[in-house]
């Protein structure tokens, strides 16, 4: 069984993002760059199914700017065989995205494709479900588990009220949630191996998918700005406050 | 063209969401459909057709959508999109699943998570987890759009009075099936939909520590909640995680106990309307998006609010 693996770069979870003086974006120079986390348990879901014996072979894609491959490395180093870099300067969305790995997906014919549910930059959670309708896969979205048989997954999904369990026939996109596994650190020797492994560069031209944006982001603004109230000394005047004043209780 | 939203039920009962999903199209025009597709859902169409500012349901009936699969669902709804300028779904789990899958079908961009319509092909939602707010604008014949529903107040239950049309469901692809489900049995109401929500951090030092602010929860009819933090300590299982990588609250009233306030957690619930902090170290960063805090000791201060909400006989309302 082989398994395809899409992972993002995006701005480490731990930095206080901030949105650009003119309004055009959030501001990334200089900011630490990581691998997205939901994609971090994509990888790593991946990597147990290789070690386990069940998949013989991870392929790790990453879709964007040149620095894109130091995140595929993290992917290698985590123990993904080896990379696919889909290399372009331009701004990709999530359909555009989806288009790619649709087209990847041909060349390589995977049997499940294991995403992130979301990216935590442009938080869409829409590009696994987006691959499995142009590709006319089942979905399994949000997963907390997944057991493979008889030629289907059974995923678990974390839904509002609770857990789900669809049976979805192979080949299928399945997308991450937190529960799903805690993914690994990479060792310094498996670092060091990653840098051996074959990363492949392809542009959306040589796959044939215009990538054209088809959302125009008219401004980024920061959000209303939230104040710091007022400490309290007793129990009895925040419950007072509470009632009265904020009329929550 | 009239909004078409599609609803989210349990073939019974329409989820609350949709009510205020349906505010959000009632935004864009005032002719709002809406879609249940169900098996047996007669019911939920007629809760649909009472739902005020709804003109017109349209049911749709087969076994093959009694679990809202998205396989099954996504065609039936490319089907009806051409007589709609916006389909809108819920931004819950079941909006989520279905929504781009049915957006790559009509090969057309969704716009995620909208909390403000400023005009029918330009909306503002979040992106990193609110920490900023995009505005975007769509070209997109078909507007594919799923709605915050905290961002808009609920529509009225009751007051509308549209038909119920049948429509023909479209071909099961029989990709997937549903095996079952495992629901939180919790008397508690569920996190993203609670009114109030009691969340704890490190400093409630294990899991068995959270029964002080469960016992707060109980009285104000609360959700739980816990950082990060706690959770990667092991204290609460990872379904209870407020922050920017679990979920994204936004209740009337929001308790912060022994959480110090990393981004991450403040990305998953600076939206609440009222938040409190109870912490002992008083430079702690919650304090800085706290309404009212309190700098003591939890493990006084917890049981003594219990107290005092029993004896001045606050409870759920």
């Amino acid at each position: 069984m082989k398994l395809l693996v899409a992972v993002k770069r995006v701005i480490d979870y731990n930095v206080k993002v901030r949105v650009k003086a003119d309004e055009t974006g959030v501001e990334t120079a200089n900011v630490k760059m990581s691998m997205n986390p939901f994609d971090e348990i994509a990888v790593e879901e991946a990597v147990r199914l290789l070690e386990d014996g069940t998949a013989t072979e991870v392929v790790a894609v990453s879709l964007g700017v040149q620095q894109c491959q130091e995140t595929i490395r993290t992917a290698l180093a985590m123990g993904a065989d080896r990379g696919i870099h889909v290399k372009t300067d331009e701004e990709l969305q999530p359909l555009a995205v989806a288009k790619l790995l649709a087209k990847i997906v041909e060349k390589e014919t995977p049997d499940i494709v294991i995403l992130g549910k979301q990216a935590i930059d442009d938080d869409s959670n829409q590009t696994g479900q987006m691959l499995a309708g142009l590709l006319g896969w089942s979905q399994g979205t949000f997963a907390s588990k997944v057991y493979l048989a008889d030629g289907k997954a059974n995923v678990t999904r974390e839904v509002d009220g609770g857990l789900e369990t669809l049976a979805i026939n192979l080949p299928a996109i399945v997308t991450t949630d937190l529960r799903l596994n805690e993914p690994r650190y990479a060792s310094l020797p498996n670092i060091m191996k990653a840098k051996k492994k074959e990363i492949t560069e392809i542009t959306p031209d040589e796959l044939g998918v215009d990538v054209a944006p088809r959302l125009t982001t008219l401004k980024v603004t920061e959000p209303p700005k939230r104040e710091g109230g007022i400490k309290v000394e007793t129990v009895s005047d925040l419950i007072d406050k509470l009632k009265n004043e904020a009329g929550v209780i | 063209m009239a909004v078409l939203v599609v609803a989210d039920h349990d073939n019974t009962a329409l989820v609350p969401i949709i009510l205020n999903t349906v505010t959000a199209a009632a935004a864009i025009n005032d002719d709002v459909h809406l879609l249940v597709a169900g098996e047996n859902a007669g019911t939920a169409a007629e809760a649909a057709a009472r739902v005020a500012g709804v003109s017109a349901v349209l049911h749709a009936d087969s076994p093959a959508y009694g679990h809202q699969l998205a396989e099954a669902l996504a065609p039936l709804i490319v089907g009806l999109a051409g007589s709609y300028s916006h389909v809108l779904f819920p931004s819950n789990t079941t909006g989520k699943n279905v929504a781009p899958r049915v957006a790559a079908l009509l090969d057309v961009a969704q716009i995620s998570d909208i909390v403000e319509v400023i005009s029918e092909d330009t909306f503002v939602r979040p992106i990193y987890a609110g920490n900023a707010m995009a505005t975007v604008q769509s070209t997109d014949p078909v507007k594919i759009i799923t709605v915050r529903g905290t961002a808009f107040a609920a529509a009225a239950e009751d007051g509308g009075s549209a038909a119920v049309q049948g429509t023909d469901g479209a071909e099961d692809p029989g990709l997937s099936s549903f095996l079952g489900q495992e629901l939180t049995k919790s008397e508690r109401p569920e996190l993203t939909a609670a009114r109030v929500i009691i969340s704890g951090g490190r400093g409630m030092q294990s899991g068995e520590n959270f029964e002080i602010i469960e016992r707060i929860a109980d009285k104000l009819g609360a959700a739980v909640g816990a950082s990060r933090a706690a959770v990667d300590a092991g204290y609460k299982p990872n379904d209870y995680q407020v922050g920017q990588t679990g979920k994204v609250v936004a209740p009337e009233l929001y308790i912060a106990v022994g959480i110090s306030g990393a981004i991450q957690h403040l990305a998953g619930m600076k939206d609440s309307k009222i938040i409190v902090a109870i912490n002992k170290d008083e430079e702690a960063p919650i304090f800085s998006v706290a309404d009212y805090g309190i700098v003591g000791d939890l493990f006084k201060v917890v049981p003594e609010l219990e107290e005092e909400l029993e004896k001045q006989g606050i409870s759920a309302r």
